[in-house]
């Protein structure tokens, strides 16, 4: 269980970004946190990651303290991240990359089950280099796969991990989430619009300009925000409008 | 019979395990330590310098030779000229790794003269790596001078690399190529403390459908300097590309100048280099996935390193 308490982030130019946030990430269950642009969802999923620290307020993992923690204690404790934009590197493979999320050696076997979460083949990506030679959507899928690949998991931070991915692997990587919160019972936090997700969410947080404007049950909240974003496509009467010019 | 200073070095070097098979040359402190020819590779003195004349019959193929030097004792400065002739249509390995390793306070150097000339057709692996070792504060110093003439068709492909401890390098390379040969080179350098690394590539491609392919990656940490030129002449209808990448830790710099001539209009000729610290994007990666910074780092650069 991941709890966020009070939590509050300011630029360094003194912008707050995030204020007074509090939400809680239970363990075996889907949050999602969704909201328009620019609302705070990618800095806070960096707070909880450690790549930033708040100006106040607490994340507590499993009822301990760990907001002075540095990234690497988080993640040794259980907390994996799934960057929005993927990392190249010169010289890593996509072996080395799983072999040191997995803290071990792996077989071929290993690999090619853990990118078959994320629609790929492994025979063909094994020995890939992590560089520019990837196209944006064979990154963002090796990115999620070496959260997926993560020792000791507890919480799983993925940011839009929809971006990029095409039809067939998204729907790989809708199982995995499945599987990792009903049978692993993880505790993942995805940040997404995609409703395929949202669908498959326990819980939802619309964050917008820095605060929580919702969080609930999905069945609470998603009714209420697919009409919000309807109502936001068609402004009052315009539907009508178009109904009638049609 | 060889000291364990230098069976660690040709371990490191040569990958030697107490034994090579087929052709060899160990050369350990400026005197022949071990040599056997093969059938097909004749290893001889070379009549006017220090040095061997490594022939290799026309049509040899499979055979891995080993030529590695090692100094260990402080005080050496050890000249050699190596040839190779690679007979047409041979396809072999050569390695060929120089350690120096100095204890006593004394300076020591190995400066390695290797020309090969490749008759029509052949293909070399030739695999190069250099490493200086041990305290006391004598200099240990490697200057390799690799001299490539390649005939018709002809394919070398040169795996160099300096793992470290080395504290002052010049490595200079040239290349003549002759219709349809191809000429890849992978140099990897690390330097660290005050180590100086000079690389110069010089290559003529000549030959109609000649093609030239470096690609150097290096490190420099500590207060080390490395310096990196390239000059590759487009003589005919040829490709040509090099590639220079380095990454900065501390207060390490390096000075990069690649140079491109292109002497005809169907010359192709690329250039691409990259110098800075490692992006910290990627340390953060590696830290989400339970790395410390420094181990990070490490990772990054042994990778980097690997190619």
């Amino acid at each position: 269980m991941l709890k966020i308490k009070n939590l509050s982030w300011t630029l360094e130019s003194g912008e707050e970004i995030l204020k007074n946030i509090s939400l809680e990430i239970p363990e075996g269950k889907l949050t999602v946190i969704t909201g328009p642009n620019g609302g705070g969802k990618t800095s806070l999923a960096k707070l909880i990651a450690g790549l930033e620290k708040p100006v106040s307020g607490e994340i507590l993992l499993d009822n301990e303290n760990i907001t002075e923690w540095d990234i690497t204690k988080r993640s040794k404790a259980g907390i994996g991240y799934a960057f929005q934009q993927p990392v190249r590197f010169k010289g890593l493979n996509v072996r080395d990359l799983l072999e040191l999320s997995a803290q071990r050696s792996l077989s071929d076997r290993d690999i090619c089950e853990i990118l078959g979460k994320v629609g790929l083949c492994a025979n063909e990506y094994i020995d890939r280099n992590i560089d520019a030679s990837l196209s944006g959507g064979e990154a963002k899928r090796i990115e999620i796969a070496s959260v997926l690949a993560k020792k000791d998991a507890k919480v799983l931070v993925f940011d839009e991990p929809e971006a990029g991915i095409d039809l067939w692997s998204f729907s790989s990587l809708i199982d995995a989430f499945e599987r990792l919160k009903t049978t692993e019972k993880k505790s993942l936090l995805i940040i997404s619009h995609q409703e395929r997700i949202l669908e498959i969410s326990d819980h939802i947080a619309v964050i917008a300009n820095g605060v929580v404007r919702k969080s609930g049950r999905r069945e609470e909240i998603l009714g209420e925000l697919l009409g919000e974003e309807k109502a936001e496509r068609c402004p009052l009467g315009k539907d009508k409008e178009d109904n009638n010019n049609a | 019979m060889l000291d364990k200073t230098t069976e660690e070095l040709l371990g490191i070097v040569s990958d030697w395990s107490g034994k090579f098979n087929g052709a060899y040359n160990i050369r350990s402190n400026g005197e022949c330590a071990g040599r056997q020819s093969s059938e097909n590779i004749l290893i001889e003195n070379k009549p006017d310098n220090p040095g061997l004349v490594i022939r290799i019959k026309p049509g040899t193929k499979g055979e891995t030779v080993y030529i590695p030097a090692c100094v260990t004792k402080g005080g050496i400065n050890d000249l050699v000229y190596n040839d190779f002739y690679v007979g047409e249509g041979a396809d072999v390995i050569i390695v060929a790794g120089c350690g120096v390793h100095t204890a006593d306070g004394h300076d020591v150097r190995h400066h390695g003269i290797h020309r090969f000339i490749l008759a029509k057709g052949s293909r070399v692996l030739y695999k190069e790596k250099h490493i200086g070792t041990g305290a006391g504060g004598g200099a240990k110093r490697i200057d390799p001078v690799t001299e490539i003439e390649q005939g018709e068709d002809s394919y070398l492909e040169m795996d160099t690399i300096q793992i470290g401890g080395v504290d002052s390098t010049y490595r200079k390379t040239s290349g003549r190529l002759g219709k349809g040969a191809k000429l890849v080179i992978k140099e990897r350098i690390m330097t660290d403390g005050n180590q100086t690394a000079n690389t110069d590539f010089a290559v003529e491609l000549d030959g109609e459908d000649s093609g030239a392919d470096i690609v150097s990656r290096s490190v420099a940490k500590g207060n080390s300097y490395q310096e990196y030129h390239s000059k590759i002449s487009g003589n005919n209808r040829c490709k040509g590309h090099s590639e220079c990448d380095a990454i900065l830790a501390d207060n390490g710099k390096v000075n990069a100048a690649p140079e491109l001539y292109a002497g005809s209009l169907d010359a192709e000729l690329i250039h691409e280099a990259a110098i800075g610290k490692i992006a910290g994007e990627q340390i953060i990666k590696l830290q989400t996935l339970g790395l410390s910074e420094e181990e990070a780092e490490k990772k990054i650069i042994e990778g980097f390193l690997r190619g």
